[in-house]
């Protein structure tokens, strides 16, 4: 199994998280498929890091994850501040900002 | 003496300032007493500095205004012989207005603005006249200006009078731009622009200045003389003042604002006596404003309008005073015409007052019974203006004429158009009178008044208002007529004839003018026969001319109650049509010009400002599609985005 298998894995990971965010209108699976492209890209940054026997690829990894925690209370919070707001988990319906 | 000075320029503003602000809350008794006291105060000021005064000139500084390397500006203010003439005519004076208009004004809902304009109008000519730097003047000359304006139009809902404030506003500015061109070539010349300093140094560089220097100096200064004073060419706007209150008209535009180019010229006479060029040039405009304006005189209906050329006429006589050297007797006509036409114009005033707002003296007549106070006052007014001794216009009328017949050359010429003027002056003044005050009484007919009320005395009942029977004006104005009546009377004393050896005013006013005789040579001493010849001269004129003009319209108008048609007549009535000239030469191509800079302005740059700013505008408009709200939207972009800098990047 050569480094080129995680690869391939985390492209698809990351397209099944992209084609998610934009295809799904639940804001909770728009979320999880954000979270879905984020660990595609640690993946990748572990499995580089590994091949070419560095240590810097994952504890950038590392990094990425404590920020990826960080963003989800965040993100999370909004979500149910604005779903006490409206009752509505529906992407469509958010259009306020519009400018 | 100092503190004298500052309360003499001060009360007026501070008056301005409490007007202003409690314009509303102040009921009319107690803003007339403010407006009155804010010139009382002044006057009595002058007073006491008059007989404090020992000849040398005393500086009072406010606090600093321009301070730097080059140009030091304080608000310093110059009592000296020639301005404490000028204030105490200007204070006095116009203490007596502001009491007539207390008076005059009574029922006029904007009488707090009206004062508070007034007074503001006298803080600016004090300003004028005591400022110590050309600087200091120059803001008091526009000050009076912006106050003429505002007085003009003083009743601006007739759009008549908005248009003669605007007419008098921007003949004026033609003048001020000489009056600056003067001050840049001043300052240029000698670094500084206090006027004592200007001239003592131009008097100790007599010999060595450039003369055509001096002369241009001179000559701009007079083009600013000529825009406030109402001179050939730009007097036009004068007689249309006439459309502000009647104490506007006596106060600014006959006894006090107009004679500022005279005493502009009188301050800075040792440029004019260094110029001889310049000298004639306000000789010959003087004498041909006289002249002019007294025709025009001699056909005009509205009394206000006589008056307003006889203004014009007279002070072409201080400038020809001025003009030939003989300062003094300039000055001497200045303070005798304040008398006097002040006195006239408060009396038209009266006049207008008892016969609600009728202006046009065919319409009037037979006025002597019904405003006995009026009509002599008006009378002793008319004497004085018309020089018929012993009232005041013919001393001063007299030294200038005989100053001008007993020199040489052009100066001569013009005394003698200067002695026409004389008789065309006592014949307008003395047609006016009788139109006014004597004959029968025409008005009430016509097409105001009561047409169908029948005779003129016999109407018994309790109306209250009555047209057809004027009756004399309150004390608070005919008080002011009296006491100018007396000064009119005893005016001429400040200067007797030089046989009579009692020139008070000449001997006050020696030093200010000692350094142009020093150039120009003492004035020319006639001998008595040369005097009494002049006196009798002018006075047998002026008599002849009072009695024509009296006979011929102690009756009545006659044929000149028509408006004549063709001839002369017709010319002198349309004011020479110097309006209607100027109309075509000069208003409408100003018009056409401004039109097609109007037409640029909104095309062109209009048209730029408002492109770019339509691009931007729709330029945001195409960029904020991108902002719909939608998230998926962002989304999209934002993952288009991330794969196009992949593509670029790897």
């Amino acid at each position: 199994m050569s480094v080129f298998h995680y690869y391939v894995v985390a492209a698809i990971l990351f397209s099944i998280g992209a084609g998610g965010f934009l295809l799904r209108r639940n804001i909770l699976v728009m979320f999880m498929s954000v979270e879905l492209m984020l660990n595609a890209a640690n993946l990748c940054l572990v499995a580089a890091s590994s091949s070419f026997d560095l240590a810097r690829g994952s504890s950038f990894a590392l990094v990425s994850i404590a920020v990826a925690a960080a963003e989800v209370g965040v993100g999370l919070a909004i979500i149910i501040a604005w779903f006490r707001l409206r009752p509505s988990v529906d992407a469509g319906d958010l259009q306020e900002l519009r400018g | 003496m100092e503190g004298l000075i500052q309360t003499i320029v001060l009360a007026p503003f501070v008056s301005v300032a409490l007007l202003f602000l409690l314009r509303r809350q102040l009921p009319k008794s107690a803003a007339a007493v403010i407006g009155c006291s804010a010139v009382l105060v002044p006057f009595l000021c002058t007073v006491a500095a008059f007989f404090q005064f020992d000849g040398t000139p005393v500086t009072a500084t406010l606090t600093q205004w321009m301070t730097g390397s080059v140009l030091n500006v304080p608000f310093a203010f110059r009592l000296d012989q020639l301005s404490l003439t000028w204030t105490l005519v200007v204070t006095g004076i116009g203490f007596l207005i502001h009491v007539y208009s207390v008076g005059y004004m009574h029922e006029d809902p904007s009488f707090t603005r009206f004062f508070t304009y007034l007074n503001l109008f006298v803080g600016s000519m004090l300003c004028l006249v005591l400022g110590d730097s050309m600087v200091l003047l120059f803001l008091g000359w526009e000050g009076v200006g912006l106050c003429s304006y505002l007085l003009i139009g003083f009743w601006f809902d007739e759009e008549e009078n908005a248009k003669a404030g605007q007419k008098a506003f921007v003949v004026n500015r033609i003048g001020d731009l000489g009056f600056l061109v003067a001050m840049v070539l001043v300052f240029k010349q000698f670094g500084t622009l206090n006027i004592a300093d200007v001239n003592a140094m131009a008097a100790a560089q007599a010999a060595t200045l450039d003369p055509t220097l001096v002369t241009w100096i001179a000559l701009a200064l007079f083009v600013g003389c000529c825009g406030k004073s109402a001179q050939l060419p730009l007097y036009t706007w004068l007689p249309d003042a006439m459309a502000g209150p009647t104490p506007v008209s006596a106060l600014i535009h006959a006894a006090t604002m107009v004679t500022a180019g005279i005493y502009l010229v009188a301050r800075m006479s040792i440029f004019f006596a260094m110029s001889p060029t310049a000298s004639t040039v306000v000789a010959v405009v003087g004498c041909a404003t006289a002249f002019f304006a007294a025709t025009i005189g001699l056909r005009q209906r509205d009394i206000k309008k006589v008056l307003a050329y006889s203004t014009v006429s007279q002070l072409g006589y201080m400038f020809l005073a001025l003009g030939i050297g003989a300062y003094t007797a300039g000055v001497f006509h200045v303070i005798t015409h304040a008398f006097f036409k002040a006195l006239l114009f408060l009396g038209a005033g009266s006049v207008i007052h008892a016969l609600h707002h009728e202006q046009d003296a065919m319409r009037m007549g037979g006025l002597k019974k019904y405003l006995p106070i009026t009509h002599k006052t008006f009378l002793i007014g008319s004497l004085a203006l018309a020089g018929i001794a012993p009232f005041a216009g013919f001393f001063s009328k007299d030294k200038i004429l005989g100053a001008a017949l007993y020199s040489h050359g052009l100066p001569q010429l013009l005394g003698v158009f200067g002695l026409i003027t004389a008789l065309l002056t006592a014949f307008y003044t003395f047609r006016l009178y009788a139109l006014v005050f004597q004959g029968e009484e025409r008005f009430g007919h016509g097409t105001h008044g009561h047409a169908d009320h029948g005779a003129h005395g016999g109407h018994g009942g309790g109306h209250g208002h009555d047209h057809a029977k004027p009756h004399e004006s309150p004390l608070t104005m005919t008080f002011p007529l009296m006491v100018l009546a007396v000064l009119a009377v005893l005016g001429g004393a400040l200067s007797l004839p030089h046989f009579a050896h009692s020139d008070l005013l000449g001997k006050f006013l020696e030093p200010i003018f000692a350094p142009a005789y020093a150039v120009l040579g003492a004035p020319h001493e006639h001998t008595v026969a040369q005097e009494v010849g002049a006196m009798l001269v002018s006075l047998v004129l002026a008599i002849g001319g009072a009695w024509f003009g009296f006979s011929k319209f102690s009756e009545g108008p006659g044929k000149q109650a028509e408006h004549s048609t063709k001839g002369l007549p017709f010319l002198l009535e349309n004011k020479w049509f110097v309006d209607e000239i100027y109309n075509v030469l000069v208003v409408g191509p100003m018009r056409a010009l401004s039109h097609l800079a109007g037409f640029f302005d909104r095309l062109v740059v209009d048209g730029l400002v408002n492109g770019v700013a339509g691009m931007v505008r729709s330029a945001g408009g195409w960029i904020r599609m991108m902002q719909n709200g939608a998230l998926h939207t962002y989304a999209l972009l934002f993952i288009l985005g991330a794969a196009y800098l992949a593509i670029v990047l790897l």
